[in-house]
C-alpha cells in the first residue's frame, strides 16, 4: 500500500489513542524527529522560563481576546514556540489549520506575496467550529497570521502589511516574530504588542535537558549539562540539537563495539554522554589549544613571538577551526586573564571588535587571526 | 585517463585513510537511521567532499554513484529566467548555489521546497529521506541561509541536508544550531605522505620518501594540491628520485619575482612594473586574496623580524579592503606601496 493512506491511516489511529500496532509505528516516526521538534512545548504551560509573556497570553486566553503581537529575542528562547503553543490551544487540532496561516522566510515573501495570500487570508470570513467543538477549545472568533522571522522582510513588504493589519483586525491577529526588533518598521511596531523573550537562565534550560535526557534514556555525565548550555549561550534549541548529536554518537558507537546486542534495554544502560563529545559537537576549540596560542602571544623579541604565533596560527588554521569561534574563545580567555592590565584590555578589545568585523565581512581567516594575535602580542609587551 | 586525485579518490567510508574516529562516526551516524543535518567544514583539500560522497554511500548503497546533471530554469520574482545545474542521483540532489550570485535564494527556496514536498516513492530505498548536498554553503547570501531555516525544521521528514563550507564564520547562528557541526582537519604531513606512498604504490611508481615529504610539507596540508603536485613531478620527469625539484606553479613563480621586485628598489617606476604583473595574475583569474597572501608570506620570509607584525598588520587590513570593495587591483597596489614604505622607513631609521 502506498504510504500516502499509511500516513492518513496512522493519524486517525493517533488522534484515537488507540491500537498498539499503530502506536508502534508512530513511535518510530517520532524517533527520527528532531528533538527540537518532538519536544516543542504543546501548550503554554510547558514553555520554558518565559514567565512574564506566558502570563499574559495566558490572560488574554481567558479573554478570548488578543493583541496584534510582535515578539522578538535571540535565537532559541521560544518565540516560534510559544505562538504555536498559543494557537494549538485556542484552536485544537481541527480548526488549527483554517485558522492559522504561518509564512517564515522559506517562503517568498515580496510585497506581491503581502498583497495577495496575506490579504486574501486575511479578509477571509471566518469559518464556524464544528458543533461542540466550542466546549473543548476557546475558539476565539478571529484567525492568526504568524509572520515569522519577520526581520528579513524587505521594508516595502513591511509597509504594505501596515493598512492591512488596521482593516480587518475585527476578523484577523497578526503575530510578528524576529530576532532583531530594530529591523522592524515603526509604523509596523506601534500597531503590536510588544513582547522580549530574553535569553534563557541557566536554571531552566538545565532542567529542561535534564528532562528530555531522561525520557530519552541518555546518561549525562557530571557536569555535561552546564557545558551544553556553556556552548549553547543561553540557545535552547542549540542545547537540545547538541544534545541529540551527542546522544546519537555515543549511541550508535557502542553499539557497534558491543557486537550485535541489539536489546534496546541494554544499550540503553551505556550511552553516557561525556563533556568531551559535548564540547567536540559544539566545536569548541580544546583548552589547550588556545593556551597555547595565548602562551605564543606572550612578549618576547619579535622575531621570536612571531615565529611562535605563526606557527599556532598555521596549525589552527589547517585543523580547521573556524575564526569566529578562536576569537570568541581567545576574547574569553584574555578578558579572564589577571595578570593583563586594564589599560591593555581596553586596547585588546579594540582590536577585537575589528577582527570580528573583517571575519564578518568575509576577511581572509588565517590572515586576520594571524593579524589578531600578532596586534594583541604587540599590545601585550606595551608597545601598541 | 583521470587524474590520480580523481581515480584514487576513496569510494567508501572504509577506504579513507584518516580520520578514523571521524569515519566511525559518519557511519554510525549513517546507519542509526535518524541521520542529522550536517555541517561540514575545514580547510579546502581536507577531504570534506570525499567524506560526504562516501556517506552517503553508506547511506543509499551504490545507487548514489550513478549520476546526471540537470539543468533547471527557475524564475525570479522579476521573471527574469536563471539556468542552474544541478547534480541528481535517485537519492540525492547536488547544488552550488553561489553559481546564481545574488539570486540563490530563488533557487533555495524553489527547488528545496519541492524536494521536501515530495516523498521518496521508491518502498524499497533504505531511507526515507532524500538528502541535498550544498556546496559552497559559507558563500550563500544571508537571504539564502534564512530561507533554510524554517524548511530544515518542517520538512525534516523528507529531506537532509548537507552544507559544505571552508569556514562557519559566515554561516548565520540559526542554522548553526540547526546542524551537527562536523569538522574535518587537514590531514598532517606524515598522513599525506602514507597517501602519496599508497597512490605511488598504485600506479606502479618507485617510491621516493624523501620526495613524498617534501611534497607534503610544500602542499600546505591540503592533499589535492600534494596529489596535483605530485603527478605534476612525474609528467613533467622520466626519473624519479628523492631529490627530483618539486616546480612551483606558475602563479607562484611569479608572486615571488614580483616579491623580490619590491624588496629591490622602493620607487614609483618600481610600482608601475608590479602592476603590470599583479594584472596579468589577476586575468589568470588567481583570486585576489591568494596572491595577497602568498605574496605577503613570501615577503615575510625577506624582511626583518621588527617589520613582520607590521606587515601583516598591512596585509590583514587590505585583504579587508579587497573583500569589501570593488576594484581589486586598487588595493593590491595600495599594499604594495604601503609595504615600501614601511620598509623605507625602517631602513631610514636603521641608518640614524
Amino acid at each position: 500500500m502506498a504510504s500516502f493512506f499509511d500516513i492518513k491511516a496512522r493519524k486517525a489511529a493517533a488522534a484515537n489513542g488507540s491500537s498498539v500496532a499503530k502506536g508502534d509505528d508512530k513511535k518510530q516516526n517520532t524517533r527520527r524527529q528532531p528533538w527540537v521538534e518532538k519536544y516543542r512545548p504543546k501548550t503554554l504551560n510547558d514553555v520554558t522560563a518565559q514567565d512574564h509573556t506566558v502570563n499574559v497570553l495566558q490572560r488574554t486566553l481567558q479573554a478570548s481576546n488578543l493583541p496584534h503581537m510582535l515578539f522578538y529575542g535571540p535565537p532559541g528562547t521560544g518565540k516560534t514556540s510559544t505562538i504555536l503553543a498559543l494557537a494549538k490551544e485556542l484552536y485544537g487540532p481541527e480548526m488549527i489549520k483554517s485558522r492559522v496561516l504561518e509564512l517564515n522566510a522559506s517562503d517568498e515573501r515580496g510585497i506581491s506575496i503581502v498583497r495577495e495570500k496575506v490579504k486574501d487570508f486575511a479578509r477571509m470570513q471566518l469559518t464556524n467550529p464544528p458543533p461542540g467543538y466550542k466546549s473543548r477549545y476557546p475558539c476565539p472568533p478571529f484567525k492568526i497570521i504568524i509572520l515569522d522571522e519577520a526581520d528579513s522582510m524587505t521594508q516595502d513588504a513591511q509597509s504594505a502589511l501596515r493598512r492591512t493589519m488596521e482593516t480587518y483586525s475585527k476578523i484577523t491577529r497578526f503575530c510578528l516574530i524576529c530576532n532583531y526588533v530594530t529591523r522592524i518598521i515603526d509604523p509596523l511596531a506601534s500597531r503590536c504588542s510588544k513582547f522580549r523573550f530574553k535569553s534563557l537562565d541557566q536554571g531552566n534550560a538545565k532542567r529542561r535537558l535534564e528532562e528530555i535526557a531522561e525520557k530519552e534514556g541518555v546518561d549525562l555525565e557530571d557536569g555535561a549539562v552546564d557545558a551544553l548550555i556553556k556552548c549553547s549561550d543561553g540557545d535552547l534549541r542549540k542545547a537540545i540539537t547538541y544534545l541529540q548529536s551527542a546522544a546519537r554518537l555515543v549511541g550508535a558507537i557502542e553499539k557497534e563495539d558491543g557486537g550485535e546486542s541489539t536489546d534496546d534495554a541494554m544499550d540503553v544502560d551505556r550511552k553516557t554522554v561525556s563533556v568531551a563529545i559535548v564540547q567536540d559537537i559544539a566545536g569548541v576549540i580544546p583548552e589547550d589549544t588556545i593556551v597555547s596560542l595565548q602562551k605564543a602571544m606572550q612578549p618576547r623579541s619579535a622575531g621570536a613571538t612571531y615565529q611562535a604565533v605563526a606557527k599556532v596560527v598555521e596549525d589552527m588554521v589547517a585543523d580547521g577551526w573556524s575564526a569566529t569561534q578562536v576569537v570568541t574563545q581567545l576574547y574569553h580567555s584574555v578578558l579572564q586573564d589577571e595578570t593583563i592590565p586594564d589599560i591593555q584590555k581596553n586596547k585588546i578589545t579594540l582590536v577585537f571588535s575589528e577582527v570580528d568585523k573583517r571575519l564578518l565581512d568575509g576577511a581572509d581567516e588565517h590572515l586576520s587571526i594571524l593579524d589578531l594575535a600578532l596586534r594583541i602580542s604587540n599590545i601585550l609587551s606595551g608597545k601598541g | 585517463m583521470a587524474l590520480i586525485v580523481d581515480k584514487h579518490r576513496p569510494r567508501s567510508l572504509d577506504q579513507l585513510t584518516y580520520h578514523g574516529e571521524l569515519s566511525d562516526r559518519l557511519r554510525s551516524l549513517a546507519q542509526s537511521g535518524d541521520f542529522p543535518h550536517l555541517l561540514v567544514y575545514g580547510p579546502s583539500g581536507a577531504g570534506k567532499k570525499t567524506r560526504i560522497v562516501a556517506t552517503l554511500k553508506e547511506l543509499y548503497g551504490p545507487g548514489v554513484e550513478k549520476i546526471k546533471i540537470d539543468a533547471r530554469v527557475f524564475q525570479t520574482s522579476s521573471s527574469r529566467k536563471l539556468e542552474f545545474n544541478i547534480v541528481t542521483s535517485v537519492y540525492h540532489l547536488e547544488i552550488t548555489p553561489s553559481d546564481v550570485g545574488n539570486y540563490d535564494r530563488v533557487v533555495v527556496q524553489d527547488l528545496l521546497k519541492e524536494v521536501a514536498q515530495t516523498q521518496q516513492v521508491d518502498q524499497s530505498a533504505r531511507q526515507k529521506f532524500k538528502v541535498v548536498v550544498i556546496n559552497e554553503a559559507d558563500h550563500l547570501t544571508r537571504d539564502a541561509q534564512a530561507a533554510l531555516r524554517r524548511t530544515m525544521e518542517k520538512y525534516s521528514p523528507n529531506l537532509r541536508l548537507i552544507l559544505l563550507a571552508n569556514s562557519t564564520a559566515n554561516i548565520i547562528a540559526p542554522i548553526r544550531s540547526r546542524t551537527l557541526l562536523v569538522r574535518v582537519a587537514a590531514p598532517s604531513i606524515q598522513e599525506i605522505t602514507t597517501v602519496l606512498a599508497e597512490s605511488a604504490k598504485k600506479e606502479g611508481w618507485p617510491a621516493a620518501a624523501g620526495l613524498h615529504k617534501r611534497i607534503a610539507l610544500e602542499s600546505g596540508r591540503n592533499l589535492r594540491r600534494a596529489l596535483l603536485m605530485y603527478e605534476a613531478v612525474h609528467a613533467q620527469n622520466e626519473k624519479i628520485t628523492d631529490d627530483t625539484p618539486i616546480p612551483p606553479p606558475d602563479w607562484e613563480a611569479l608572486i615571488g619575482q614580483i616579491a623580490k621586485e619590491i624588496m629591490e628598489e622602493h620607487s614609483p617606476s618600481r610600482i608601475l612594473q608590479v602592476r603590470a604583473k599583479l594584472y596579468d595574475l589577476l586575468t589568470h583569474c588567481i583570486p585576489p586574496t591568494t596572491i595577497l597572501k602568498t605574496l605577503t608570506f613570501k615577503l615575510i620570509a625577506l624582511i626583518d623580524d621588527d617589520l613582520k607584525y607590521d606587515v601583516i598588520k598591512w596585509s590583514a587590513f587590505y585583504e579587508h579592503r579587497v573583500r569589501t570593495g570593488t576594484k581589486v587591483i586598487f588595493h593590491l597596489e595600495a599594499f604594495v606601496a604601503k609595504f615600501m614604505r614601511i620598509f623605507e622607513m625602517y631602513l631610514m631609521q636603521m641608518d640614524m
